[in-house]
């Protein structure tokens, strides 16, 4: 308790420090503050965590419907854990991410609101009264939002920010509409809320789009590909790491509050589930902008989550303990898994950025020789995500995997599971294919363009929280048994009647065999690399060029391309994505030019956003002789508007 | 136990007997005497003895991975059962664990050959990741359709009960469609006609083969080796969905159970001689075809 009030009083600081003088000496604690108030957040969750006691505070608040009333339980600790470390991780990294940054007022600034950021996520995690929690709320949406408009001389930069802020705040409606039908009796402490019947029905659609659209659930999640790629990279990372988690952290408290689910709740994580994953991944493949691919598999991954979780539910309605702890554990650990290996990506595309100063992945290439520390890492990351073995990202999509199965075998899920099995096939083989494509077109090869010919490793600032990530990513998944005892006491908390003895046991037990066989597939990969090493150890090994057909001056622009790599599978989902392509072919005899320009819009934005938009403006359109510009006009309005409400309070 | 590692021993000294098998059945349908049955385990001794050529566009990922396939593909061994025999390492869902290291090793081929910044490899490569993501949507389906049917998510227990009922039983429908959609599977991901022609010359029409094109000496021989334990691990799985016959003692299954792969390299041979590969655009197709094959064995066991 003490170390969350140190967390919440250092962040604070940092906070006020870096705004209030930005551009003394006093400016620069902002990443110190950062990593102090993580750390000791981190120790706060720690205590729970090994020692198991759980607090409860309440302060006095003189707000109306409101009491600072904060608590920490084993649903907080998980997220103030992940929200810490990459908080800390982040914090290091952009200090050598910024340090060269000319303009010392804007990056004081960022580290102003990165502070507040990392302390209202925390609030967000132990907030126990629903006024508090809605503050806490706004301060991270708005200052995620200022770090959102870090560069906001480009154009880009600020339409992104702004359809962060519109979708944002759409969500919160929603969400204060939430807490308004679970409130009783006008507080609105958590302990007392509670819905039942319809009204929980409500409640739950509420919260699905109110913090969907803060998880990026499709179709609400058309903020998320353009404000991620346009934040500076660290915080890209804590954005898609570990910021869009808190909207499932306030999906699974509202489910605590409404108790006893209702299987169509589960249907529905199920379906927005794999619909996200899907989209998702296709998506992702269409693109040629690192970041925006990063962004696009976040949608990917939350869709991962939903359908744990959905299938965690469908398990608890169908009186399947099995179905229920490995969904909701599958789940659960994917939030924390994919914080580790989405924050570890972008930071690494982010050295990318710094390095080369593009994101086009079209002109990059053979990174990993200039950069081995970021390709080393990038690529933990990449198979990590693509659910490989013997790393974490497998072990969570394992047990959601083996909660289907279990549904299937035993007769009780069979549609949910088989929804979570060809889903979860599906998004896997998709993947794969765009990770290879982001690892094989921006690290491998030759390099595309000047700039990544002559790109240079990043800073040891930047190198150590990727390193520290990766090597979290590998014993993440090796330690799977032990990081399963994380989240079990959440899946108890979520459905306490489900997640019995019996359940536990047999998922941790089926985990101590993963680890087994994925110790084994490392130690056999170690034993036949030595074996080839001491085979190759005397004899000639000599170098030479890459075979192309015999011909013996390959040039760099003969390569595959990050979209020819994807082609095939992009025209096989043409009717989805409908990649827009300019192509200006070579004419003539002795063709001297021809260029091919392809872009995908996201469906949603065309399909669905953008006449909605459009219609809204036309409409406001007809409102435009009221906006006169002249000040008298203006005056007349507050005198008629003060004049109605008198009429109306007189009557 | 005994013949679950007995099972694994056998793998690792046939495997590449099994091509052998298949290229013997090509050459009887072309009238011609064939390679020595003996001639995979020559040309392994070859490479192995072999220095190397490394282009000078790789880095250490192309070095790394045939060490790391061959260890994904020795990985997926250990969990492969046959028929009655249990795999060495039997646990609730490694079906899930084999597939993701079979994906693993799909991983480090595709990387590889992109790291060589080879047109052609790239073009290899982007056919691979296109078809395999499709082969397992119908791979994990069918299984599925497996566990729903005799209620188990191991694979070792599934293989063992798929044809409890009999011959003529009532799993019969569902593992046959299952087996059909593990055939396609079988052909697609060890590039097999009709996807893709281990014999072609043409760059441009290859799709396993151009990725390793930069590879010789004990890389290529480490490759090639992966590649025909991955022949033998996915043709065990189609063998116990496909052979009704589940006898009492060990040796029984054993010997069934490698009769049956004898089978299932001469009917590969037989497809390979009687086909044509189909045109890239068309391999979609049959992937899909393989996926809905493995919905209806589903839809069967839920009627």
């Amino acid at each position: 308790m003490t170390a969350m009030f140190l967390s919440f009083f250092v962040l604070g600081a940092g906070a006020l420090g870096t705004a209030l003088a930005g551009r003394t000496r006093v400016g620069r604690i902002g990443p110190f503050a950062a990593v102090i108030g993580a750390a000791s957040s981190a120790v706060a969750c720690l205590q729970f965590l090994l020692k198991g006691a759980g607090w409860d505070l309440i302060l006095p608040w003189h707000v109306p419907m409101g009491s600072f009333h904060i608590g920490m339980d084993a649903l907080s600790a998980l997220f103030v854990l992940l929200i810490s470390l990459v908080g800390a991780l982040g914090a290091i990294y952009g200090r050598g991410y910024l340090g060269h940054d000319p303009e010392k007022g804007r990056v004081a600034m960022s580290w102003c609101w990165y502070n507040l950021l990392v302390a209202s996520m925390l609030l967000v995690a132990v907030a126990r009264d629903g006024f508090l929690f809605l503050v806490a709320w706004e301060v991270m949406s708005l200052s995620s939002f200022f770090l959102v408009m870090f560069d906001h001389q480009k154009d880009e930069v600020v339409r992104a920010g702004w359809i962060y802020l519109v979708a944002t705040h759409i969500g919160t409606a929603f969400l204060l509409v939430m807490f308004l039908l679970l409130g009783h009796d006008g507080g609105l402490d958590f302990a007392r809320l509670s819905a039942s019947g319809p009204v929980a029905s409500v409640v739950f659609c509420a919260a699905l789009i109110g913090f969907g659209t803060k998880a990026g659930f499709v179709p609400l999640h058309v903020w998320l590909p353009e404000a991620h790629p346009a934040a500076p990279s660290h915080v890209s990372a804590l954005m898609s790491g570990v910021m869009i988690k808190t909207g499932i952290y306030g999906i699974l408290r509202v489910l605590i509050f409404l108790g006893e689910p209702v299987s169509w709740w589960g249907w529905a994580l199920v379906v927005i589930g794999v619909v996200s994953g899907v989209t998702g991944v296709l998506f992702a493949l269409a693109q040629h902008d690192l970041k925006r691919l990063l962004a696009y598999h976040s949608v990917e991954n939350i869709g991962i989550i939903a359908l744990g979780l959905g299938i965690g539910l469908l398990g608890v309605t169908a009186g399947n303990p099995l179905m229920a702890t490995l969904g909701f554990c599958g789940g659960l650990m994917h939030v924390i898994n994919h914080g580790l290996f989405k924050s570890l990506l972008f930071l690494g595309a982010g050295s990318v950025l710094h390095a080369t100063g593009s994101r086009e992945m079209d002109h990059m290439g053979g990174l990993i020789k200039r950069m081995p520390v970021t390709g080393a890492t990038f690529l933990v990351g990449a198979a990590a995500i693509c659910a490989l073995p013997p790393l974490n990202g497998f072990v969570s999509e394992f047990l959601i995997y083996s909660a289907g199965f279990t549904g299937m075998s035993s007769g009780t899920a069979v549609w949910s599971g088989l929804a979570a099995i060809a889903g979860l096939a599906l998004i896997g083989g998709l993947a794969l294919a765009c990770f290879t494509k982001a690892l094989g077109i921006v690290f491998l090869g030759e390099p595309r363009s000047e700039p990544a010919a002559e790109a240079q490793e990043s800073p040891l600032s930047m190198q150590w929280p990727m390193m520290a990530l990766a090597i979290l990513c590998m014993a993440a998944g090796l330690a799977a048994p032990w990081m399963v005892r994380l989240v079990m006491p959440v899946a108890a908390q979520l459905a306490p009647a489900a997640v019995n003895l019996g359940a536990v046991a047999a998922s941790q037990e089926m985990l101590f065999r993963i680890s087994l066989a994925s110790l084994i597939l490392i130690s056999l990969a170690g034993a036949v690399f030595w074996l080839r090493a001491r085979l190759l150890r005397h004899r000639s090994v000599r170098e030479s060029v890459t075979w192309d057909c015999g011909y013996a001056a390959p040039s760099v622009r003969m390569q595959y391309t990050s979209s020819s790599y994807a082609q095939p599978i992009v025209e096989m989902f043409g009717l989805v994505l409908r990649t827009r392509r300019e192509l200006e072919p070579p004419e003539g005899l002795f063709p001297t030019k021809a260029t091919l320009h392809t872009h995908t819009e996201d469906l949603f934005v065309r399909g669905a956003y953008g006449p909605a938009v459009r219609l809204i403006s036309r409409m406001a359109d007809r409102f435009r002789w009221l906006q006169q510009g002249r000040i008298n006009l203006y005056i007349l309005y507050i005198v008629i508007t003060i004049l109605l409400l008198f009429l109306v309070c007189l009557r | 136990m005994i013949y679950s590692l007995l099972f694994v021993f056998l793998a690792l000294a046939f495997a590449p007997f099994l091509m052998s098998v298949i290229n013997r059945t090509k050459a009887f349908f072309g009238g011609r005497s064939g390679p020595a049955l003996l001639q995979p385990y020559y040309d392994l001794v070859k490479l192995l003895r072999k220095g190397a050529v490394y282009s000078r566009t790789v880095s250490w990922i192309f070095h790394t991975a045939p060490s790391v396939e061959v260890a994904a593909v020795l990985a997926a061994l250990a969990v492969t059962p046959l028929g009655g025999i249990p795999a060495l390492l039997a646990f609730p869902g490694d079906l899930l664990f084999l597939v993701y290291v079979l994906g693993l090793m799909r991983f480090c081929v595709v990387i590889a050959a992109l790291d060589t910044g080879s047109a052609f490899e790239g073009m290899g490569a982007s056919r691979e990741v296109q078809f395999s993501a499709l082969a397992e949507v119908a791979l994990l389906v069918g299984l599925a359709a497996v566990a729903a049917k005799v209620h188990a998510v191991g694979l070792s227990d599934m293989c063992r009960e798929a044809w409890a009922g009999g011959m003529f039983g009532e799993n019969g429908v569902t593992m046959l469609l299952v087996s059909a959609s593990l055939l396609v599977v079988l052909l697609a991901e060890n590039s097999r006609i009709p996807v893709d022609d281990p014999n072609t010359h043409l760059e441009l029409t290859m799709i396993h083969e151009v990725m390793i094109l930069d590879y010789g000496g004990v890389d290529l021989a480490l490759i090639e080796y992966a590649a025909a334990v991955k022949f033998w691990v996915l043709g065990s799985l189609l063998v116990s969905m496909a052979l009704p016959f589940r006898g009492t003692s060990q040796i029984g299954n054993l010997a069934a159970g490698l009769g049956g792969l004898l089978v299932l390299a001469l009917v590969v041979g037989c497809i390979e001689s009687v086909m044509a590969r189909l045109r890239l655009v068309r391999v979609p197709q049959l992937l899909v075809v393989a996926g809905v094959l493995s919905f209806l064995a589903l839809f069967n066991v839920m009627r």
